[in-house]
């Protein structure tokens, strides 16, 4: 929880425990009398060790387990575990599980952006300490929020069998395709919060956002056909343009001694994953009225700001909506499909990447003739951005000082805005 | 908020992947209704506020896997009235127990070159270290599980928690049974209930992840898969996820 260092004409912040975040992460914020800055975004969250134990598992078991990485974003691990294992074993699922897999994916962005925009952002903004005060006077904003979050839950149990750790998604395809009438019923409910998306848009376009003012390199994958989720090319604006499987050419790990997390550069430099990366690079497959709600909230694109990832969690919001209507009135199920059989035999090794609700996430596997895990390597993206958060650190802190704002405040927030999720980020902590 | 009528509740996270909370957080239409009745003074998910006094529910999920945690988890039970075990990893560890199987000397260095700054053991639920008077299976453990674990205890009466097998929800749904009629390897028959049968509903079988029902026979059930031609890895493999170092599973879990 927040305590407040010293402040004496050295300032200093540390929070020991970041509230309104996903998992145990700390940051320590120093600023000197002479101007210098240093920033650590230190992760204390348990180590889980996941590499070790998916070594020794079946092929068709690593989605199922991946997914315990995160409670929050399963949907993504399932996925990119799921493409992973079929890049490696050669598997082409079909054009109904690609559609099916879109929308259980973007069901997982819903809940997620709602649950980060109502619950973790909102109070920040509205001078709440959480989201259970705000009930008072803002329960309205509060109801909306959780009904998002719900129709969200509601998707991802539709198509997936269960919200949190779904279980119809397989090597191949999935077990059961979803019931119409029950696509029927969310497909109305999306509608209706279409209709009142245009309050959430302008609550979030009143707030007065920091700026940090400082430019860095933004990573999304990127696909001509679509807004990228599930399958695209690694992009970035300073024109990286790979497919995936380069992926380790182009981002490097380092670790730090002080957190278990470890940190991931592109040429050295920090860079930035999430929505106002996949935003400001994607921005052409936006709907119309996803353009229409990021020009109402004074989004700039591109933008290398992290607070404007607030914003451009609204758009994606918009998007994910329009995107999941338009899946459910095009899909044309057929019933009896069933997942593609795997055939294993030769060791073989499989990359993927896809974008989790907080940006670029990277699952790799090799597996020997019998079907078992020899080897994985995982980067979610909240190890994507922590070079990125501590960066921006740096860089607001003294502006928060020189503008007489609350420093431990204006840092946490800044956190919040990059929604880090610290389970994830330490699934494969390496501390030196 | 008058916090003196109104029953204090914390919710903690150990090692784990927040997916227990997740759920909690997943009773959307219950959620106001609740934090009118109850006053929510931990949960760190959710709110930035710290009141480190005494507990009447305390909700802890995860396991306990590092020094830290099993001072922290002593200090809670001596706070917390009622101290609940929220899903697998407070009760068995849940899949991080796979991890269990291997010296963890051995799954350290799988991982880390230098293992010397590691502050981690085994990993296990925290009834292994206090007192638990409430324990929710599942990973995730149902919302309506959680519904009812708040509900009883406002009450002040026992919660009704199922402790029959998966099959019992299987019936109930009307589904065919997948482990004789298709041969699939549905580890329901020694699961508990409480998820509504999804899995063999969505035409697949059960993974196990509730753990152990009472009165489990699972060597019954190995021989039965054994008959279904199951080597001998994936049977253990079978049997040690979720819940592989618990005492119903942990003769067939190991080698």
């Amino acid at each position: 929880m927040s305590e407040k260092g010293k402040e004496s004409s050295d300032k200093k912040v540390e929070v020991c425990y970041i509230a309104r975040v996903e998992g145990q992460g700390t940051i320590n914020v120093e600023v000197t009398s002479s101007g210098d800055t240093s920033a650590q975004f230190a992760v204390f969250e348990p180590i889980r060790l996941f590499e070790a134990f998916l070594v020794g598992r079946k092929y068709h078991e690593v989605h199922e387990l991946a997914s315990r990485i995160c409670g929050i974003c399963p949907i993504a691990h399932q996925i990119t575990a799921l493409r992973a294992v079929e890049n490696a074993l050669n598997v082409e699922v079909t054009p109904q599980t690609r559609a099916l897999r879109r929308l259980l994916a973007l069901s997982g962005w819903i809940q997620s952006h709602a649950l980060s925009l109502y619950f973790l952002t909102a109070p920040d903004y509205l001078g709440f300490d959480g989201a259970i005060s705000m009930a008072g006077k803002y329960g309205n904003v509060l109801k909306r929020g959780l009904r998002l979050k719900k129709l969200g839950n509601d998707l991802s149990e539709t198509v997936g069998g269960r919200a949190v750790h779904p279980i119809s998604a397989v090597v191949g395809g999935f077990t059961k395709a979803p019931i119409k009438e029950e696509l029927a019923k969310i497909r109305e409910r999306l509608k209706d919060e279409k209709d009142d998306i245009w309050s959430a848009v302008d609550l979030f376009s009143s707030f007065n956002y920091p700026e940090i003012g400082r430019k860095t390199e933004l990573v999304a994958i990127s696909s001509d056909k679509e807004y990228a989720v599930n399958e695209g090319r690694l992009r970035s604006s300073s024109g990286i343009d790979s497919p995936e499987q380069d992926y380790r050419i182009h981002v490097k790990e380092k670790e730090v001694g002080y957190s278990n997390t470890k940190s991931s550069l592109i040429k050295g430099n920090d860079f930035i994953v999430g929505p106002i990366a996949r935003v400001s690079l994607n921005h052409q497959k936006l709907t119309p009225d996803a353009m229409k709600a990021a020009k109402r909230l004074g989004l700039d694109l591109p933008c290398y700001d992290p607070f404007a990832n607030i914003k451009a969690r609204v758009v994606e919001l918009v998007y994910a909506i329009d995107e999941c209507m338009r899946i459910i009135d095009t899909l044309k199920l057929d019933f009896s499909e069933q997942p593609i059989r795997a055939e294993i035999g030769t060791p073989c090794e499989g990359v993927s990447l896809t974008e989790a609700p907080r940006g670029l996430l990277y699952h790799w596997y090799k597996l020997d003739r019998s079907g078992v895990v020899k080897q994985a390597d995982i980067v979610p993206p909240t190890a994507h951005n922590s070079t990125s958060i501590e960066a921006s650190l740096r860089a607001l802190a003294p502006k928060l000082l020189k503008e007489g704002q609350d420093l431990t405040l204006g840092c946490e927030m800044l956190v919040r805005a990059y929604d880090p999720c610290i389970s994830c980020s330490v699934h494969v902590a390496r501390v030196e | 908020m008058s916090s003196k009528t109104k029953p204090r509740v914390a919710v903690y996270k150990f090692t784990g992947c927040a997916g227990c909370q997740m759920e909690l957080l997943r009773l959307e239409d219950e959620l106001l209704d609740i934090v009118g009745k109850v006053d929510v003074v931990y949960f760190m998910m959710a709110q930035n506020r710290d009141e480190l006094e005494r507990y009447d529910l305390c909700f802890v999920e995860g396991s306990v896997s590092t020094p830290r945690e099993l001072e922290e988890i002593k200090v809670i039970r001596s706070r917390t009235k009622t101290l609940i075990a929220l899903g697998d990893c407070a009760i068995t560890g849940c899949v991080l127990s796979i991890r269990n199987w291997i010296p963890q000397s051995d799954v350290e260095r799988m991982v880390y070159k230098d293992t010397l700054p590691l502050r981690s053991f085994k990993t296990s639920g925290i009834w292994e270290y206090v007192p638990v008077d409430l324990m929710l299976p599942g990973c995730p453990p149902h919302k309506d599980m959680i519904l009812e674990a708040i509900e009883s205890s406002l009450l002040g009466i026992r919660p009704d928690l199922r402790s029959h097998a998966v099959c019992m929800e299987c019936k109930l749904r009307e589904n065919v049974c997948i482990l004789t009629s298709l041969g699939k390897l549905c580890m329901g028959p020694v699961t508990r209930a409480g998820c509504g049968a999804i899995c063999p509903t969505y035409g697949r079988e059960c993974e196990g992840c509730y753990g152990p029902m009472s009165d489990a026979n699972p060597a019954a059930l190995a021989s039965e898969f054994r008959k279904l031609g199951i080597g001998a890895d994936d049977l253990v493999r079978k049997f040690r996820k979720y819940a592989g170092t618990s005492k119903e599973f942990k003769e067939v879990a190991g080698i």
